[in-house]
């Protein structure tokens, strides 16, 4: 009998360390990638891409599964990790500029950045304004002075809506040139970057907002002459001849990140096992081949650091979004 | 000449056994894809993607497999329309209007092999045209600028009077009520919501899809389940005859010179980025209707106006690979999916694509020949096992139609809230079918509304609200002349047709 209780009480012990263990280290189990789009966009290929590269570097056990939740811009999707998901710690979903700027003009009701864990970035697509090849224009003061002098006369044209990161990324520009109405800034919102490089190949448009990467095989076949890149520095490779806005005196970084968020109530131990992870797949060979391949630039924030870019970058938005009357 | 070397090369590329079975299982994969409803093109080839990756396939593999399930798709959405009366996928939808009656003629196999031809025809000469006129075809589509565009919209609009209806208040109406639906979602020109209600599931606006699946076939299903198959109704009761499955020589000869026609002008239509196959179908029958409809038989069985609309969105589809090789802009949904995926590959569409991937897009142009082959002798034999459906009773028909739909629209947005709005479109289609409503007008003002509304805002602000930039190129006031004479001249004519039928019914009378 005493024997029996013995074991029985040394199983117990057993399984209460076991359970304290689990408690204490987190074990990823059946992991998985939300992309708050339908298969195709960019959200997509940063859950894919990702999830490829974890595999390969063997960062999680098995695969991660991909699921694709769409509407609202991405709302859907924070909604419901915020309402049925939140301690979920072997979820994560992809974000971008987008989202930041989204969360910052109330765009998702009822939800904002701090309901989330924010996990790190894996790169950018950095912000530049181009014109035609045969334009006046050649460099950002003249189009800046152009616009100062006759507001009306430039119209400017990106692939996102009105108050969307290609707007705001001129209205970035503008306000540090001084313009103080940026609502007197002409924008035209297409449907995706390309359109609206055609119609400033077409005349319609005087100038191009967008990402680097959406403008690539035009500025290779020289249609389009980019008049600045809204990065810290200069990129590489086929970019390297152009100018930073920086350089010209507008200290403006426009850049369209790439990261990943994480449910609100997620544990700290797999809050940090995703920021390692995350740290690991970015330091990759692996990774780096699949930035140069779709034209992403270095971003490497992880954990802390890059939480407090999403913060900063959602302040910056909600002031601007004020500014321009998107939000009272 | 040099194209055509070009294009052998792109044959060598394509013609290896990987090649070849990618195009063959993307080819039949297209067909169902295309052929159920709520699955079309578009989702189609982006369901396909993670499949594409999981393979591991390399770039030229990987457009191989894609742009197959995107042309087979095309084929198969002329199925369900011309078999059930449900489009397969939004370019199908003007097939219904003169498909189903000649089903229920019991002409569904001529209807369905003259359909395959059709497609057939328009692809293979859009393929055509990808090879030869692709480079001189982009400076066709910067001569469109939002006003442009806009004039193009409205001619789309200005000739829908008398095609779907004799009642032309009911498609203006039908129309109209399109374009409201089309107003819901956040707004590209403001970014305010509109019409959302602060529900967050509507500010993408209404797919579609989900409205073209509710409209047709959930209320399909509404109305044989008002009638419980009792043969009264219009549901699917009529004993519907399957006739012979072969087009015979006279009917394709006396179709040829719309399929040619139409061809042509759904190539057009699918260069232009932001039209698309929709309107390529659209006008190719409007316009084939305004030509050749003498007798008034379109919309009633009439074999042209299966073979305009079939051959139309196919040369559409060719087409609008046009702006995305040279451009990088997609003139289409399916396109846009194809784009991200290029681009997901390292590979650069634009300017230099054919220069600088010459590998890449001339074995994508031989592939889609290959497969366009593949997909003709795939399609004609198959009519005669596609007309089976019409044999099974619609007692067990009509619950698969459900849960297809259900499950198709589920599957790709993984959300509940689609299909709560299905089923609203279903009960609307339900109501809409009982007034005499056509429907597809509706689903124009769905797909069209939006394109057409955005262009006017761009024109104007682009003009700072100045109104005569509508009519400030020549293209632009060209667009408006057709727009007005296909709006105006059915009015007149019809009036005077009318009056001399009138006249002659009264001699008859006398006599």
């Amino acid at each position: 009998m005493t024997i029996t209780r013995n074991k029985n009480r040394l199983l117990l012990a057993s399984l209460a360390l076991l359970a304290s263990t689990a408690l204490h280290a987190y074990e990823p189990e059946n992991t998985e990638c939300i992309a708050p789009a339908d298969p195709g966009g960019g959200w997509d290929f940063t859950c894919r891409q990702v999830g490829k590269t974890m595999q390969d570097i063997k960062a999680i056990p098995g695969t991660l599964q991909v699921t694709n939740m769409s509407g609202g811009g991405g709302g859907v999707a924070f909604a419901a990790v915020v309402n049925k998901r939140s301690d979920d710690n072997d979820l994560i979903i992809a974000a971008s500029a987008a989202t930041a700027t989204r969360l910052a003009q109330g765009a998702y009701p009822g939800n904002d950045m701090s309901q989330v864990r924010w996990l790190g970035s894996v790169g950018a697509d950095y912000g530049i304004i181009a014109v035609a090849k045969d334009s006046p224009v050649q460099s950002l003061d003249d189009l800046l002075a152009q616009m100062k002098s006759d507001p009306r006369s430039v119209a400017i044209g990106g692939g996102s809506a009105v108050g969307g990161w290609d707007h705001l990324k001129v209205l970035l520009v503008a306000t540090k040139a001084g313009i103080e109405d940026v609502r007197t800034v002409k924008y035209v919102a297409f449907d995706g970057g390309g359109e609206a490089i055609t119609q400033v190949l077409g005349g319609s448009l005087q100038a191009y907002t967008g990402d680097a990467s959406e403008a690539k095989g035009f500025v290779d076949s020289g249609d389009i002459r980019i008049i600045a890149v809204l990065a810290p520095e200069r990129l590489e490779g086929d970019f390297a001849s152009f100018p930073t806005a920086r350089e010209q005196g507008i200290d403006v970084v426009g850049a369209n990140w790439r990261g990943f968020y994480a449910p609100g109530g997620m544990s700290d131990e797999a809050y940090d096992y995703w920021v390692e992870t995350i740290g690991k797949v970015y330091a990759s060979d692996e990774w780096k081949q699949s930035m140069a391949d779709s034209g992403l630039a270095p971003l490497d924030l992880q954990g802390a650091e890059f939480e407090a870019f999403v913060a900063e970058s959602v302040s910056s938005i909600t002031d601007l979004s004020r500014q321009i009357g998107l939000i009272k | 000449m040099e194209s055509l070397n070009s294009l052998l090369n792109g044959f060598a590329v394509a013609l290896t056994w990987q090649h070849v079975f990618l195009a063959l299982m993307g080819c039949f994969l297209g067909t169902i894809i295309g052929a159920l409803p709520g699955l079309g093109p578009s989702n189609g080839v982006a369901i396909l993607i993670p499949l594409a990756f999981t393979l591991g396939l390399a770039p030229t593999a990987a457009m191989i497999l894609l742009t197959s399930v995107y042309y087979g798709a095309m084929y198969g959405g002329r199925i369900s329309s011309i078999l059930l009366n449900i489009p397969g996928d939004e370019p199908a939808l003007m097939t219904t209007l003169d498909g189903y009656p000649m089903a229920q003629q019991g002409r569904a196999g001529e209807a369905l092999a003259l359909s395959g031809v059709a497609s057939f025809v328009g692809a293979f000469f859009a393929t055509w045209g990808l090879v030869f006129l692709a480079p001189q075809l982009v400076k066709v589509a910067l001569l469109f600028g939002p006003a442009e565009y806009f004039a193009l919209f409205t001619l789309a609009f200005a000739t829908l009077g008398g095609i779907t209806s004799k009642n032309q208040a009911k498609a203006a109406f039908a129309a109209a009520l399109g374009i409201v639906i089309a107003m819901v979602g956040v707004d590209g020109q403001t970014g305010v919501p509109r019409f959302t209600f602060g529900e967050v599931h509507l500010y993408d606006g209404i797919d579609f899809l989900v409205a073209i699946v509710g409209l047709f076939a959930l209320s399909e299903v509404f109305l044989f389940l008002e009638h419980r198959g009792d043969g009264t109704g219009e549901g699917k009761q009529a004993s519907v005859g399957i006739g012979r499955i072969t087009p015979s020589w006279k009917l394709l000869k006396s179709c040829t010179p719309t399929m040619l026609r139409t061809s042509f002008i759904g190539f057009i239509a699918g260069v232009l980025p932001g039209a698309g196959a929709s309107l390529g179908s659209f006008i190719s029958y409007s316009i084939e209707k305004k030509l050749v409809d003498k007798e008034g038989t379109f919309g009633t069985g009439d074999p042209r106006g299966v073979a305009a609309p079939e051959a139309g969105n196919n040369a559409a589809a060719g087409g609008a690979l046009v702006p995305m090789l040279a451009l990088g802009v997609p003139g289409s949904g399916t396109t846009a999916v194809l784009l991200a995926m290029l681009l997901a590959l390292n590979i650069t569409p634009g300017p230099l694509l054919f220069i600088s991937n010459p590998d890449v897009v001339w074995g994508l142009i031989a592939a889609l020949f290959l497969g366009n082959f593949m997909l003709l002798a795939m399609n004609i034999p198959m009519v005669g096992m596609f007309v089976r459906v019409l044999l099974i009773p619609p007692r067990i028909l009509m619950p698969i139609v459900a849960m297809i739909s259900f499950v198709g629209i589920y599957g790709i947005s993984g959300s509940t809230f689609d299909l709560m709005v299905m089923i609203v479109f279903g009960l609307m289609g339900w109501v809409l079918r009982k007034l005499d409503v056509p429907l597809v007008p509706v689903i124009l003002g769905i797909l069209l509304g939006n394109n057409m509304e955005d262009n006017l805002r761009r024109a104007m602000t682009i003009s700072d609200g100045d109104w005569s930039i509508l009519l400030s190129s020549p293209l632009a006031i060209g667009l408006w002349l057709v727009s007005i004479i296909g709006f105006v001249l059915p009015i007149l004519l019809g009036g005077i047709i009318r009056r001399r039928m009138r006249r002659d019914e009264v001699g008859a009378v006398q006599d």
